[in-house]
């Protein structure tokens, strides 16, 4: 019934929309941020455990639709490990096949968040994919104030 | 029921003939804006096709045709909503606009710090922000009436914020998040027998029911022109006429003076001194058009169609499992609003919108409402005169599959 969508809504995201990974406060975390969406009430706070610029942990908390909660979940999955200069250039990567502005994206390069690559062609929702990931570049500028997806 | 003339209502609605997606439109998006009929965009063709100038001020033919066309209009607001005279019906953008002219001249001209502005618990914040503004302004408080689960204003508590300070009460008449319809002849009542003046946002109640104006005896009533059908940027104030004779103006400019110095500049009457500047003058007249055509259907023939239609969709909702109404009043407007356990509105909104289903999801700027609920957004199906039961169906298919998609 629902064919159109398959681009935007992938098993992947179901999967990861009922069981998010790294779904979890974080005590020991050194970074903490928090991600709004005032459009739709999306909300997050990531953690993140950097430890000589490597993201040693990272997790989350909150509330949003499918697309943003599979969003953040993946990416506390795949920043895992990553160093902080790794984790940006993904961020960069991430913002450029999100908002499309060129047709030659590297998908190898960005793995599993290709799955999310669909978001383009729903301005509409482009936002709640990249929720988490402005998030997240807040928390490596180590900046404190809350994110908002409208500023 | 058998009476309303549905299918020749739904082909003078030539967007409902769209296919969006490859799939029939269903447009259930009214409480944000409803579609035109034909008779208001031919309204706005034909003026700038033939009738089209500035308005008041040409001694030219087409000055003073375009000037009467606006002015008929007014006159069909009056009679619309039992006005006593044209004098008390001010054009603006929208109901938004038309509270912020009520919040910035009657709010600043007589109230003070200390006196009270009490709302209720649904606001929009169309008629929150202006009375936050103000009370930043000049010191003034807001109060805010509570509602109850069900989305019904808790009538009790509301009379017991009335009291000596109460200098105004600005209340919805029909929620845009609930749908609830408050009980605004009673609201009018208590609050005059301590002389308090009552405006009444209009905006959602206008296009489902017949609102006389001088039969509730209201101060202010506001409402936007794009939900009634008509063109968007076109909105209504009615004053009573001694309350706005008193009020200083909103704006200043051209339109709303009888004579300009440099030294000083005597204000037009009203309605003009409310209306400075060029109106929307072709959207004015085709809000006039609009107003025609539903005064053919009839307010009331409306009223109790869209009643069938929100009892059958209401019913239909609470079959299916896992689906939260939000909001319901016993006395309550065509909105069905909702929540599906596990499934955020913007993926319900998203999927709907792949079945060619225009549904709302978010906060409806109503976020107050949203917290008092607990929710981040509801989705929100809105009805008007040309939805049916099919549509209903549909939606209801709608929703039952995408529970499934979602496990």
């Amino acid at each position: 019934m629902f064919e159109d969508l398959r681009d935007l809504y992938q098993e992947v995201i179901f999967d990861h929309n009922r069981n998010p990974r790294n779904f979890r406060v974080m005590e020991n975390a050194n970074r903490r941020v928090d991600g709004f969406n005032p459009l739709c009430g999306d909300k997050l706070t990531l953690f993140l455990k950097i430890d000589d610029h490597v993201i040693s942990d990272a997790s989350f908390q909150g509330s949003g639709c499918a697309i943003s909660t599979a969003s953040v979940s993946l990416m506390t999955e795949i920043v895992k490990g990553k160093t902080e200069a790794e984790a940006d250039t993904l961020f960069k990567q991430f913002h450029e096949m999100t908002t499309g502005k060129t047709e030659d994206i590297n998908l190898e390069a960005i793995g599993k968040l290709a799955v999310l690559a669909g978001v383009r062609e729903y301005p509409a929702r482009v936002k709640c994919a990249t929720l988490a990931w402005h998030t997240l570049d807040a928390a490596l500028k180590n900046q404190q104030e809350a994110v908002s997806t409208e500023e | 029921m058998t009476t309303f003339p549905i299918e020749q209502i739904r082909a003078d609605f030539p967007i409902l003939g769209e296919k969006i997606r490859n799939k029939p439109l269903v447009y259930l998006d009214n409480a944000a804006s409803c579609q035109k009929p034909q008779a208001v965009i031919d309204s706005i063709v034909h003026t700038y096709s033939h009738e089209y100038a500035n308005i008041h001020r040409g001694v030219h033919t087409l000055s003073v045709k375009a000037t009467d066309k606006f002015e008929g209009a007014r006159e069909k607001v009056r009679a619309f909503i039992n006005a006593a005279s044209t004098k008390e019906i001010i054009f603006v953008r929208g109901a938004t606009e038309a509270i912020n002219l009520v919040a910035q001249s009657y709010g600043k001209s007589k109230l003070k710090a200390g006196d009270e502005i009490v709302i209720s618990a649904m606001e929009h914040h169309a008629n929150i922000v202006p009375w936050q503004m103000l009370c930043q302004q000049i010191g003034t408080v807001l109060k805010v009436a509570p509602m109850n689960q069900k989305g019904e204003l808790l009538f009790d508590e509301f009379e017991k914020l009335l009291n000596g300070n109460t200098k105004l009460v600005a209340i919805t008449h029909m929620s845009n998040a609930l749908g609830s319809i408050n009980p605004v002849e009673k609201i009018i009542a208590v609050a005059h027998a301590k002389n308090i003046p009552v405006l009444l946002d209009g905006a959602q109640a206008i296009p489902h029911m017949a609102v006389d104006v001088q039969a509730l005896d209201c101060d202010f009533y506001v409402f936007s022109g794009h939900k009634l059908y008509g063109p968007s940027g076109t909105g209504v104030l009615y004053g009573k006429q001694a309350l706005l004779e008193a009020m200083p103006p909103y704006q200043g400019g051209g339109d709303m003076i009888r004579s300009v110095t440099f030294d000083k500049t005597d204000y037009a009457g009203l309605p003009q001194k409310f209306e400075a500047g060029t109106p929307a003058i072709a959207e004015i007249i085709g809000l006039g058009a609009a107003i025609d055509y539903v005064s053919v259907v009839g307010m009331d023939n409306i009223a109790a169609y869209e009643a069938e239609l929100l009892a059958y969709a209401t019913e239909q909702a609470l079959q299916i499992k896992g689906l939260n109404i939000i909001g319901q009043a016993a006395e309550k407007g065509g909105i069905l609003s909702f929540t599906l356990e596990h499934i955020h509105p913007h993926d319900i909104g998203t999927m709907l919108d792949s079945l060619g289903i225009a549904i709302r999801a978010g906060h409806h700027c109503a976020m107050p409402v949203m917290d008092f609920y607990g929710v981040p957004a509801t989705a929100r199906a809105s009805f008007a005169m040309y939805n049916t039961r099919q549509e209903i169906d549909v939606l209801m298919q709608g929703i039952k599959s995408l529970i499934e998609v979602f496990g």
